[in-house]
This record gives structure tokens, sequence and C-alpha cells, in this order.
């Protein structure tokens, strides 16, 4: 500090130093002081809507009205719980929720194996770029090429006639859906998986090595255990991001999701609201019991 | 952190989300309560058309509010007009419900219109403040869709009909029955409205091919015949490619080859038309539904002048005439023939603008299903229950 502004600043750095000093003296407050703006946002903007949508759920909707009546019931519950639709709805949408969370493991594996371990760090770049490159694209605009490719007259059929192998009728099934997710969630798998790889020491495979253990051995015992942190918080994300659309569904899909019917509710003639947060909960509590198990499988004992 | 200040965090948070919670109840607990206190009754409908309030917030289906009538309109009235887009008549109903006055008219089908007039949401309008109004075809001046014991809730704008679309090349011989889109011989090539209003189409289909259900008008469908209806459309569902739910979702299909038989709007085949697919649409001989649309005052409307000046302007010749060639629907101004030709030679025609009162009369408009049937007896399927029959079908 210069001298010049010395004697202005003497008061108001003995008011520092009592702050400072109450901080070192509490530490919990220093804990707040960072904390307090994010949290009470968090809180504020993020739990406080969910806890809205779990209240909701137990409301009704006037049939004659249209109005939201304000009275407890488990009656959105029960008409879950007694419709076969829904059950098929909530069926297919955590099945292909499954198969694209299993699919992306497959795929991404590999690849962040290669990239985290094998790739030179000049070719890890230009691999980080092309797994980076389709987020910078719109989700819509990615989804409607592959409504072109997988379409009729589209890139793919056209390629099998060429090779003189038979049209194939993917578009608006239930395999279009399993195609574009796994294709859009791809990267949300390959980062975690290329983190947890990139931080296994080479040293601790060197002295897998040392002991004996071969090439798949090594793999099994060694990397794959270190690793799984990394593919279960990507399947975090792969699982969740499918169970919550309903783009996809609508764009190349023949079918509903959960969101879907959550959108006709909210958007709907009935306006009703209390229906579609009862229906937005099962996807909520699937998610709770899936984050249990990872939970147990101790998934985030390295978090 | 030891466990004394984590209690202390715990504690503040758990505060700060009750609060969080006191908070947005409050707001729905008074949203809901809040009501506008001026509606017009029918005795006290205006007898003119006073001073522009300089704005006016509308609710319209795509394609209504185009700049080429609007920014004229603006000029001539002073009225600002600002448009929100609706993809349904479910989202319709849904906006001008929970806008709370924000908007003042909503260019409402004939499902959308009978649901707004009940809820009270629209007030009553009069027809001799819209000079044009007297060369509307006959049966879109007191349609039962908007109006209601000879009162107004609105005025007529325009309307087409719901058609069969195909592929020319992969449907032969040509259809001229609605049967085509229930025959499992086109499975995987069919695709349908998603639209629980669709359920009328199925029910005109059963009510000429199975006449011991005795169907006489689609939106009026007691257990029995809903049943059929439903049951048809199960059937109908694994023959599908997919349910549209916007127009260019159709066109999409039918360009890519992926569906060659469709139920569809005219809309839909001018545009695969200039875009030289092999298509061609036609009413089949059991008849066909459609839209009709009427430019509804909100009740809590704050800018009526405005709203008025707009319905008499979007009912000129003119005004009409540029809408039904942009949209491709039928105008309801029987003087918009002559200003289509003037516009694109032989539109009038094309849009049925100058088909005869029969024409019209074969078309079975949407409407709101109620649980009253009209005829005396009230055990007919309301909407409600159409929209869950729609999500078990399409689920």
């Amino acid at each position: 500090m210069s001298a010049r502004t010395e004697p202005a600043g003497r008061p108001s750095w003995a008011a520092r130093r009592r702050f400072s000093s109450a901080f070192w003296r509490r530490p919990w407050l220093k804990g707040a002081a960072l904390l307090g703006l994010p949290v009470g946002g968090y809180l504020l903007i993020y739990v406080a809507a969910l806890g809205v949508l779990f209240i909701s759920a137990f409301w009704s909707l006037d049939p004659l009205s249209g109005k939201i009546v304000h009275t407890w019931g488990l009656g959105n519950f029960r008409t879950l719980w007694h419709e076969h639709t829904y059950w098929r709805i909530a069926g297919r949408t955590i099945g292909i929720a499954a198969a694209v969370t299993v699919t992306d493991v497959i795929l991404a594996f590999p690849f962040a194996y290669f990239m985290a371990r094998v790739a030179s760090p000049r070719l890890r770049a230009v691999l980080f770029v092309i797994v980076l490159l389709p987020l910078w694209s719109s989700y819509l605009a990615r989804i409607y090429a592959w409504r072109l490719i997988l379409s009729n007259d589209g890139a793919l059929n056209w390629s099998l006639g060429g090779l003189g192998l038979p049209h194939q009728h993917i578009a608006y099934t239930n395999w279009a859906m399993w195609i574009v997710f796994s294709y859009i969630w791809l990267p949300f798998m390959i980062l975690p998986i290329y983190a947890a790889l990139e931080r296994i020491p080479d040293n601790f495979i060197e002295a897998s090595r040392d002991l004996g253990a071969k090439n798949w051995t090594t793999f099994r015992r060694v990397v794959l255990p270190l690793a799984l942190p990394g593919v279960i918080a990507g399947s975090i994300f792969t699982f969740s991001l499918t169970l919550g659309d309903y783009i996809t569904p609508i764009l190349v899909g023949n079918t509903q999701f959960i969101g879907n019917v959550v959108y006709r509710n909210v958007l709907g003639l009935s306006y009703d609201l209390p229906f579609a947060a009862a229906f937005a909960i099962v996807p909520l509590a699937v998610m709770g019991i899936y984050l249990v198990l990872a939970r147990r499988a101790g998934a985030f004992e390295a978090l | 952190m030891t466990r004394h200040h984590r209690r202390v965090l715990g504690w503040s948070a758990t505060a700060l989300v009750v609060a969080g919670l006191a908070v947005t109840a409050a707001g729905c607990g008074s949203s809901s309560s809040s009501k506008s206190g001026t509606t017009t009754t029918a005795s006290n409908l205006p007898t003119s058309i006073g001073k522009g309030e300089g704005k006016l917030s509308l609710i319209a289906w795509e394609g209504y509010t185009q700049p080429d009538w609007v920014k004229p309109f603006e000029k001539k009235t002073g009225c600002k007009v600002t448009a929100k887009y609706a993809g349904s008549s479910d989202e319709m109903v849904t906006l001008m419900r929970q806008g709370g006055g924000q908007y003042d008219m909503v260019s409402a089908s004939g499902d959308a219109s009978v649901r707004l007039i009940r809820g009270g949401d629209v007030q009553p309008m009069n027809p001799k403040l819209i000079p044009d109004f007297k060369n509307f075809i006959g049966a879109l001046k007191s349609p039962a869709h908007n109006t209601v014991d000879g009162v107004h809730y609105g005025i007529s704008l325009q309307w087409g009909p719901n058609t069969l679309l195909y592929n020319t090349q992969k449907v032969k011989p040509a259809p001229t029955s609605w049967s085509v889109l229930y025959n499992p011989k086109y499975k995987g090539q069919i695709t349908i409205p998603d639209n629980a209003i669709q359920i009328a189409d199925a029910a005109l289909y059963l009510s000429k091919t199975q006449p011991d259900l005795g169907i006489t008008d689609p939106y009026e469908l007691n257990q029995k015949q809903f049943d059929a209806a439903v049951s048809l459309l199960k059937q109908q569902r694994p023959l599908l490619k997919k349910h549209w739910a916007l127009a260019s979702d159709e066109i999409d299909l039918f360009k890519n080859g992926d569906a060659s038989l469709g139920a569809s709007w005219p809309y839909q085949t001018n545009t695969l038309e200039a875009d030289k697919v092999p298509v061609k649409d036609l009413i089949p001989k059991e008849g066909a539904t459609g839209w009709a649309d009427t430019w509804m005052l909100s009740s809590k409307s704050k800018h009526p002048n405005c709203a008025y000046m707009w319905t008499k302007w979007v009912s000129t010749p003119k005004v009409q005439a540029q809408q039904a060639i942009y949209f491709g629907e039928t105008p309801a101004n029987t003087k918009a023939c002559a200003v289509m030709n003037q516009l694109s030679a032989g539109s009038c025609k094309q849009y049925h603008a100058d088909a005869p009162a029969s024409y019209f009369d074969s078309i079975k408009f949407w409407k709101t299903p109620l649980a009253d049937c009209g005829n005396g007896k009230t055990d007919c399927i309301d909407y409600n229950q159409w929209q869950k029959a729609w999500t078990e079908i399409t689920g």
C-alpha cells in the first residue's frame, strides 16, 4: 500500500483485520460467506421448484371448472398405478434409457481408453475436439439430421441400396430412438470415463505386470475397478438425460415417453398440472433408486 | 467442518426451503382467485367502435398474423399487434385460461371455441360492427361453434376440410374411401394427426360402414359408439408410421417416402405439390371432418376497440383472400373469391371459395364433445374422456 493512501486506509485496515480474525475464529462463517449466495439460489430456484412439483402431485383438478383443487389426495398416483397405459409408457422410457446407457458404455469405454492411455498428446487433442464438436451444434439440428439419415429415402437406405442390401425401415421406431439417444449422449459418457482412466497412475499398471498379471487380468482387476466411478458418473448422465427427454420421441419415434405425457398434460385441455407433476415424479424416483444402487456399488467413494 | 457447523447449515437450508415453498404456495393460491371485473354480456354489447387503445395481443395459428396484412392494419389503426402462435386447440384454451387478460383475441377452431365460451373465457361480440359480416356464407354467420342462443361469441374467419392425402405412385388404385387408413395392406405407410379430436374421424367412418351403431354426429358419441371408434383406432395403431404433431412433420414423412397415406389438411398437399412430390388429396365418399376458425374476444380484454378493428380488418375481402391463399384454406367472406383470383389465378376454385353450400354441409366441423348429446340425452362422452382414450391409443 502506498504512503498516500495510508491515513485514509488505516481504519478500514483495522476493520478488515477484525473481519479476518472473526473468520479465523469461526471457520463456519467462512463457509457461510462463500456458499451463502449459491446455496440460497440453489435452494430457492432449484429445490423449491422440485418441492412445489412434489406437493402439487397430491393436488387434483376440478373436471368442470378446470381449476386446480388444493386438497391432498392420492388420486393421481392411483390413476398411474391402475392404468395399464402409464405402466407401458414408464416401462418403455426406463427400458430405452437402460439400453442407451449400456450401448454408450460399450461404445465409450474403448474410445476413452484409447484417448487416455494410448493416443499421443496431439492425437488426444484432435479426439477431444471430435467428441465435443457435436455439442456446439443444436441438439434439434442433430436429431433432424438423423431423421434424414434414417428415413425411407434417406442416406442409410441409399447406401444399403448401393451395396445391394435390402431397405431398412428404422425411421420412427423404438430402434430409431435408441440410435439417436445413444448418439446424442455419447460425449457425456466418454468424458467421465476418460477422466477416470487418465487418473490411473502408470506405475499401478507396471506393478500389476511386475506381479505377473497378464494384460487382461490387469485390465479386469486394476483398470476396470478404478474406472468404474467414471462409468457410473457417465451412466447417470445418459440414463437421466434419456429418462427426461421428450423431443427425440416426438421427432424420430412413434411412441411416447413419460416426458410426452407430462407435456400433453401441461399444454392440454384439462391443464392437468397435478397429474403431470405426479408422473414427473416417476423418473425422479427411478433416478433416486439408481443413485442409491450406485452408491451401494461404491461409485461415489472416489469423489 | 464440525458436526455443529454442519447442523447450523442444515437448519438454515431447511428454513430457506420452507420459506421458498411458502412463497410459491401463496403465489399459487392467490392467482386462482383473481378475476377482472368488466365483462360484456349479451345485453350491453357495444354499438360503435371507440378509439383504439394502441395495442392488440393475439393468440393465433401460425400464418394467421402475417406482416402482409398486419403491417397495413397497424398503420391504419395505430393498434400495435403482438401475436403468439399456438400449435393446437388445447394449447389455445390453456393460454387463454392462464394468460389472465394478457391476450385480447384468439383464432379458435370449433373444438376450442365452445370450451372457451363455457369456461367464460370469451365475451359476446356485436356482428353489426363488422360490415363484411353480411357477405359471409350463411353457414358461418351463426354456427353452433361460436353462437349460443343467438349470442355471437366471436366472428368467423376461415375454414377447411381434413382431407385424405396419398402418394399417387405408391397407392394404386386411387383411394375413394377412408378405409385405406385402416387397411393392413398399407402397414407402416400411414400417418394421422396426434390429436384426440381424431376419434371423430374414426366415428365418421364407422357412421357409414357400420350403420347399426347409429352414429349421426361424430362428436356426439355414446359409450358404445365411442368404444367402437376407439377400438378401430387401436387396431389402426400398428399400421401407423407415426402420429404427426405439426403439418411440417407430415410434409417430411411424405417427402422422404416414409408415409404414402395420411389424414391431412389442404396446406400439406399444396406444399408437397410445390415440391414436386406426386401427391393428391380428396374428400373420401364417407365425407370429412374439418375446421372453422373464429376470432374470439377475451372476457378480460383490455383493448376491445382494437380487437373490433382487427376483426373488421381480417373480414375484408382483401385480407380474407390473402390469408386463404397463404394458409390454403377457405375464406368466410364470399367477396374474397374475386380477390383470390386476382392474387393467384384459379386460387378461388382451388380453395373451394366458390363451392356450393352443399360442399360446406358435407364437412363435419370440429366441435367440443360434451356430455350433452344435443338430442335431449346426456350420456355422451365428453372431451376429457376423449383425451384419456387418446393417451391410451397413442401410449
